[in-house]
């Protein structure tokens, strides 16, 4: 067992990029839910805007832009769920599985001839020196435009929930579309609009997974990001801060249990290798001891008629 | 009930027209169950590969279907059972958790054919298993990272601690030792087949503790990606040749050459002489073949190991010849000893000089 083969800087530089994806998921799908609608094709849009974003980054040479694309793209098929749950009203939980098979199809269908190449890399938002400080360095400078974003959409979105009084509609919207309705506020229209916004918000995590994070594109590479995404949400109560702070912690957890194993650390692999999984959960619970409940309308059919 | 009453005899009707459609159908049908995307680039891709041979070897002769992404357990169960029902003649299941679950579709569908990949069950006469000996391509593997390697370590990349993971371990190993006795072999397992972003992680992890040879045992090209983002570090491709990413980070490969395998045993489907076997073949058939060794190993390595691969296919060197210890420092074979197929189907520890314990 040789411990200091971990480098503890190291270690949350690269944790804060791992968890980069799961939190725009995460972030997205929060403000879905606190909408009211359950959207569960995150793992879908979060592909769709993986491939979106890989496929502009080649085409054009420019990261920012498959950034863009990403989320354009992942808001797209959105777009669809919203037409199937807002307009059509259909079933939330079907539409949302069908997203998901939908956009594991399409997005191989759209990376077939992008296999095995090399993404323009994404650069550093600050001078590559500011990031060579002894620990600061690497974990407060050392990271792409992307990442600060992610943070800063986490703040963002508390602000917006909390503070402002779009927000608030938002959250009446998502406890009680009747009493929204009556109100004079557009329920569709909103939620359609959130949906949109975490579609977007999951095509981000996506192309941060194909452009940053592995930097390459193969078919299914999600590989269940979105499912982890959709249930840190849950055990993060709606909360935004406790979403940074569970996707930090998963992502944290997972990356010290393979430097653990490459350590040789003498705690069975079967229990390393699932504790990010156990740790978070259970954290999370612990401090979900509050009253913060699901938003009471989440993943009931709203008609103007009801 | 009276519905359900009429669904059962809808289905009755439609298995007995599908088997009257069975004896008279003039396609074979070939299906194949796959753990991952056939766009992972590594042991899925391969298998298509194969798939696609058989269609361009039987032309209008043969129809294949397959399912790819389908979970180890249970789900695969129903896939496979679906296959059956749709007419499959044989169907081929790729991954070592479709054991049991093949095993027991089998048992209610006797005149269908299941051949398994990698797995050592035949409960059924129905049943085969196939595999390939990847340990002899990881001898050559270890051989180039042994001599490659600066940091005298080699990370490993493993799925999931069953016998073939492990024999691939101790290959790559050994055969590393056997020209540097520095080395040492850091492993980390991910426990799955394929996830792009945590074969990534695991790779990132291995190189953030200093070393610059990868080796992995999963299915897609991240940890390629990994180690062409870091530079400086020495990764093979893995069941499938990966040339995109040579000449560097990937030096050379293990390819996976279903093709072969499959034409056959579908030839003998069609012929009425398929039978229950037991396949594991290597180099010497070209079932496991080396990709292409690149000019970024030094020329003097690249003949040594161009020699080892000749050495296996003529069947004068053995991966596993004596003296060789467990890791506990007991004897496992003697001088000139080698090792046998049953120890090595059922690998379970280590060689000496590994500092890691097996998962349990």
């Amino acid at each position: 067992m040789d411990l200091s083969s971990i480098s503890l800087t190291l270690l949350i530089a690269t944790l804060m990029a791992a968890a980069t994806p799961i939190l725009f998921a995460a972030l997205g799908e929060l403000i879905v839910e606190k909408a009211g609608v359950l959207n569960l094709g995150v793992e879908g849009m979060m592909i769709t805007g993986a491939v979106c974003g890989f496929v502009v980054t080649i085409e054009t040479g420019q990261p920012y832009l498959g950034f863009v694309a990403g989320a354009v793209g992942a808001a797209l098929v959105s777009l669809l769920f919203a037409f199937l749950t807002q307009v059509t009203l259909a079933n939330q939980v079907a539409s949302g599985l069908a997203l998901t098979l939908f956009g594991l199809g399409l997005s191989s269908l759209i990376g077939q001839e992008y296999v095995g190449l090399r993404p323009e890399r994404t650069p550093n938002l600050f001078p590559e020196a500011w990031a060579e400080w002894p620990v600061v360095g690497p974990i407060l400078f050392g990271h792409d435009l992307i990442l600060y974003f992610g943070l800063g959409m986490a703040v963002a979105i508390w602000a917006f929930l909390r503070l402002s009084r779009a927000g608030l509609i938002l959250r009446a919207v998502g406890e009680s579309h009747d009493a929204a309705h009556a109100l004079g506020y557009k329920v569709v229209r909103i939620r359609t609009l959130a949906i949109v916004f975490g579609g977007a918000m999951a095509g981000m995590g996506g192309a941060y997974l194909s452009l940053v994070r592995v930097p390459q594109w193969t078919e299914g590479m999600t590989a269940g990001i979105g499912w982890i995404a959709l249930a840190l949400v849950v055990f993060a109560s709606w909360k935004p801060g406790r979403v940074l702070l569970g996707a930090y912690l998963f992502g944290g957890l997972d990356q010290l249990q393979l430097r653990l194993q490459g350590a040789g650390v003498a705690i069975p692999v079967e229990y390393l290798a699932m504790s990010p999984y156990l740790i978070t959960i259970l954290v999370l619970v612990l401090l979900s001891g509050d009253r913060a409940g699901a938003p009471a309308a989440l993943g009931r059919t709203f008609h103007a008629s009801g | 009930m009276k519905f359900a009453h009429l669904l059962t005899a809808a289905t009755v009707a439609l298995g007995l027209a599908g088997a009257a459609l069975a004896d008279g159908h003039a396609k074979t049908k070939v299906g194949f169950v796959y753990v991952g995307p056939v766009g992972d680039g590594g042991w899925t891709y391969e298998h298509d590969q194969g798939r696609l041979a058989v269609e361009e070897a039987f032309g209008d002769k043969v129809e294949t279907v397959y399912v790819e992404n389908v979970a180890e357990g249970p789900d695969s169960e129903r896939v496979m059972t679906q296959m059956a029902l749709d007419g499959a003649d044989l169907i081929f299941t790729t991954s070592f958790g479709y054991m049991d679950p093949t095993n027991n579709v089998a048992a209610k569908f006797p005149d269908v054919k299941f051949e398994h990949a990698t797995g050592y069950k035949r409960l059924h006469p129905n049943v085969s298993t196939y595999s390939a000996r990847f340990y002899e391509g990881r001898a050559v593997q270890g051989h180039i990272a042994g001599k490659m390697t600066k940091t005298n370590v080699i990370g490993y990349i493993a799925s999931y601690p069953i016998p073939e993971v492990i024999r691939g371990i101790n290959s790559s190993f050994l055969h590393a030792k056997k020209v540097n006795p520095d080395v040492e072999m850091k492993i980390i397992w991910v426990y799955t087949w394929f996830d792009p972003a945590k074969e990534a992680d695991a790779a990132k992890a291995l190189i953030d503790q200093g070393a610059d040879v990868v080796l992995q045992h999963t299915d897609s090209t991240a940890p390629q990606a990994a180690a062409a983002e870091a530079g400086g570090i020495v990764t093979f491709g893995q069941a499938s040749d990966m040339s995109e990413y040579g000449p560097f980070p990937r030096v050379s490969s293990i390819i996976d050459n279903w093709a072969p395998y499959y034409i056959a045993r579908t030839q003998a489907v069609m012929d009425g002489t398929w039978e229950s076997v037991d396949t594991w073949d290597g180099i010497p058939t070209g079932m496991v073949e080396i990709g292409e060794i690149t000019d970024a190993v030094p020329a003097d390595v690249k003949a040594e190991a161009m020699g080892m691969i000749e050495a296996i296919r003529t069947g004068a060197y053995h991966p596993f010849t004596g003296p060789l210890n467990k890791q506990d420092g007991t004897v496992w074979l003697a001088d000139g000893e080698v090792a046998d197929d049953g120890t090595l189907l059922g690998m379970n520890f280590y060689l000496e000089g590994i500092t890691d314990t097996v998962p349990q």
